[in-house]
């Protein structure tokens, strides 16, 4: 019969508007602001320098190796590095970036950088709320705009921030046990001499 | 299917055609086949149409530029020093013209192998830059040849339709090839760096800070 | 119409070719046609209804993407194929590594050539639900059967948020297996939509197959016919939809899709309405793609341990790899010099070669036609243009 297909579908129509009063499945619809969609822990949106402990110009992690800059395929990075060293979280003098800006109208949020930083020292935020009306300033991002702290990027990325807490420990006790070692090595060479004048050979 | 038996069944079935195995040393081993212009017609059709073969579809089409490089030689040439003959080494340079390039990549639907690749080469970048269009041996050549000769400056002699389709009508240069400048269409950028930062720089310095 | 009009609109009237008293109408249609699914322009020359020439004008979307990408390392080119048909840009980046690990000889772990099909052909189903959605909407059935689709898209792009941190420029792939494991609970998550999704496609079926308007509208309308679509190289559901069993699943069998057990939906005339069909059908295939690989993927590493991400430079040579990307053949040709960027580096985009042949379709239709026949090509702009 003509118009058969019309009344069922029609009929289709119907069961979803009444459907939609009584199933959570058909209503999707979300009132951004007033509610919101969980945040979903993998989502990226533009990156951010993470600091260490409190200041974050002395726990900044970066140190300025440009390989970020180098990588990213639009170029919005741009570094200068320092020319003295500071002192990181782990007590270490580095290099850091005394510029450090992203221009993030123009990066596409890629987590190239992320993915090439051998510090992890970039990582990508979450934060979408970002309009504004001045198109350059506010759009440059520079290193205290960027900066924020561990304790966030655990907040945001609880998974991931534990993994890498875990792989930094991991390779900062690796460290300390090779300074320790190489302080033990250069103490026994420092007796060593001691040995060789009074005329005794080391076996080996 | 061998590309060698390919080569020489062509050989056998195309008069007078030279055909030469380029090969592909990735791990790919994608080879192809070179072919003249005078025969390409004729190895083309040859493919699609053998029964056997029946390279019915032409999947890819495109461009690539070679440019010319300097070559430098050492030649031992004998020159008459002090009333004696000698060798001597001289060390010569020349330019090579270089080639624009199309490359076809065939399947057969019929059949379902492939892919069997054409090339053919201009010989040089700027004057005989004319190629054979295979347009109409394979209809999906027409747009993917415009192309080829909107961005790289091929001419396909024999094609329908050989317009420029990417860029607008008035463009002048042929934006892939290796050599293209790009017109001075400075733009700002908060962060610039390397090629961007020394492209504003002259700009600037060009145009008086404006 | 007077001239006055004539002038200041889109419009000019020739005379008709046929000698009699009528005037042909030359209208360009775009390029801001919101039919024409982005910058996209035709110039049709109308006989009164009927159309008697069509010529496409592309180009205002090109960027030169291989340009750029002649540019950047193999690494930095692959955000950018995300934005080539930024419907699917995990099939994007299934093809461009694809290309790059036959030019470098790259074997990909077990797990992630998994995971590539599950994102893959999750990509399918909502890149075929929201063309379905917009093709519907080009006849005038706005809204309600868009809204449908797209309400099933969103959650096959949550399922891509939670897995890739993004919901459409994914940038999931990488040479030698993909870039981040799932996370807790991910698979089930993803159980739970492809289980739910026949329901929807029987909905779909329900409101729409048997509908009088839709098929006065789309059956006849657009015929494409076997010999023209091979000749001019059409692939993908537009190529079964005439008929021509050819899809690179099963073809070239890459990846993995041989353990697979699907079947290819084929139409019979060739219009508009078998090309809707093919794409419904193709849906429930990848369901069932889909079920058997959410049931036996295996634990393992998701990348070749192999591969570097910094300072890849594969050895000299080429390489062509493609992919059954669900608007067609996807493409790319690679070139390498041994430097850490390609020499050359070519996308074959489905969506421009499957638009050449809109002229042969809608010769000696309406014009209405066109809008019609244009939205069951399926293109994106930003693959047409690159
Ligand atoms: S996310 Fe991508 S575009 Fe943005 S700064 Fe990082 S590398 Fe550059
Ligand atoms: S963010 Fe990482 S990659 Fe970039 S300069 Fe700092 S340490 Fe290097």
């Amino acid at each position: 019969m003509l118009g058969e297909g019309i009344v069922k579908g029609l009929a289709e129509t119907a069961r979803n508007f009444l459907g939609s009063y009584v199933s959570k499945d058909r209503l999707t619809t979300v009132q951004y602001p007033e509610e919101r969609l969980p945040q979903i822990e993998a989502a990226r949106n533009f990156p951010f320098l993470v600091y260490d402990g409190e200041d974050w110009q002395q726990g900044m992690r970066c140190v300025s190796c440009l390989i970020c800059e180098k990588e990213c395929p639009p170029k919005c990075i741009s570094i200068e590095k320092s020319k003295d060293k500071k002192l990181d979280a782990s007590g270490k003098p580095q290099f850091y970036p005394t510029v450090f800006n992203i221009d993030v109208s123009v990066c596409m949020s890629c987590q190239i950088c992320v993915e090439v930083c051998p510090f992890d020292a970039i990582k990508m935020d979450v934060d979408f709320e970002l309009s504004t009306k001045d198109r350059f300033g506010d759009l440059l991002w520079n290193k205290e705009r960027l900066s924020k702290s561990n304790e966030y990027y655990r907040k945001i990325h609880p998974t991931e921030a534990a993994a890498v807490d875990a792989q930094l420990a991991e390779e900062r006790a690796k460290l300390e046990a090779k300074s320790k070692l190489a302080a033990e090595a250069k103490a026994a060479a420092a007796a060593a001499p001691a040995q060789s004048a009074s005329g005794v050979t080391a076996e080996k | 299917m061998n590309l060698e038996t390919i080569k020489s069944e062509i050989e056998a079935n195309v008069p007078g055609c030279r055909l030469e195995i380029v090969p592909n040393n990735s791990p790919s081993g994608q080879h192809s086949l070179l072919i003249d212009h005078e025969h390409a017609l004729f190895v083309a059709s040859f493919l699609r149409d053998a029964a056997h073969l029946r390279f019915d579809y032409c999947s890819n089409v495109t461009g690539i530029d070679w440019p010319g490089k300097e070559i430098t030689e050492k030649v031992k040439i004998k020159k008459i020093l002090d009333g004696v003959e000698q060798e001597v080494e001289e060390i010569q340079k020349t330019q090579s013209a270089g080639h624009l390039e199309a490359v076809y990549h065939l399947y057969s639907m019929e059949k379902k192998h492939g892919p069997v690749i054409l090339r053919m080469r201009t010989e040089d970048r700027a004057v005989r830059i004319h190629l054979p269009s295979l347009t109409p041996i394979w209809r999906s050549a027409e747009f993917q040849e415009r192309e080829i000769f909107d961005l790289y400056g091929i001419v396909f002699d024999g094609h329908p339709d050989l317009r420029r389709i990417l860029m607008w009508d008035g463009f002048e240069d042929h934006p892939m090839r290796r050599d293209y400048v790009e017109p001075d269409d400075y733009e700002y950028e908060p962060t610039p760096h390397d090629a961007v930062l020394q492209k504003a720089k002259q700009h600037l310095n060009e145009t008086g800070g404006r | 119409m007077s001239a006055t009009t004539a002038a200041t609109a889109h419009f000019t009237l020739k005379p008709s070719t046929d000698g009699g008293e009528g005037q042909l109408l030359e209208v360009s249609m775009g390029p801001q046609h919101p039919s024409t699914h982005g910058v996209f322009r035709m110039d049709v020359a109308l006989d009164g209804e009927r159309v008697v020439k069509l010529k496409p004008v592309f180009g205002y979307l090109h960027r030169n993407h291989e340009k750029i990408a002649e540019t950047e390392t193999y690494l930095g080119s692959m955000p950018y194929t995300d934005r080539l048909d930024y419907l699917c840009s995990i099939t994007n980046n299934w093809a461009y590594a694809l290309a790059v690990e036959k030019l470098a000889g790259i074997q990909v772990p077990e797990r992630a050539e998994y995971l590539r099909v599950i994102t893959g052909e999750l990509t399918r189903l909502q890149n075929h639900t929201s063309v379905i959605g917009f093709l519907l909407q080009d006849m005038g059935a706005s809204g309600t059967p868009l809204m449908y689709a797209f309400r099933e898209r969103e959650k096959v792009l949550d399922l891509f948020e939670s897995l890739t941190g993004s919901r459409m420029m994914c940038n999931y792939m990488r040479f030698g297996g993909c870039r981040a494991d799932m996370p807790a609970g991910w698979l089930q998550q993803a159980q739970k939509v492809v289980e739910a999704f026949p329901r929807f496609l029987d909905e779909f079926e329900r409101l729409l197959s048997g509908n009088e308007i839709l098929m006065a509208r789309t059956q006849g309308v657009g015929v494409l016919s076997k010999e023209l679509a091979v000749d001019a190289g059409i692939t993908g559901p537009m190529l079964r939809g005439s008929g021509v069993n050819y899809d690179i699943r099963k073809v070239d069998k890459y990846g993995i899709y041989e353990r697979f057990s699907f079947k290819v939906p084929l139409g019979e005339h060739g219009d508009v309405y078998d090309r809707y069909m093919v794409r419904l059908l193709e849906m429930r295939e990848s369901v069932k793609i889909l079920q058997q690989a959410i049931r036996d993927i295996p634990p393992g590493p998701i990348m070749d341990a192999k591969t570097k991400i910094r300072g890849f430079r594969p050895k000299a040579g080429e390489a062509y790899g493609r992919t059954e990307s669900p608007k067609g053949e996807l493409g790319f040709y690679l070139i390498s010099d041994g430097s850490p960027n390609p020499y050359r580096y070519r996308v074959r985009p489905p969506s421009l070669i499957n638009l050449t042949v809109l002229e042969d379709m809608c010769l000696g239709q309406n014009v209405a036609d066109i809008v019609v026949i244009l939205g069951s090509i399926d293109f994106i702009l930003g693959e047409v243009d690159r």
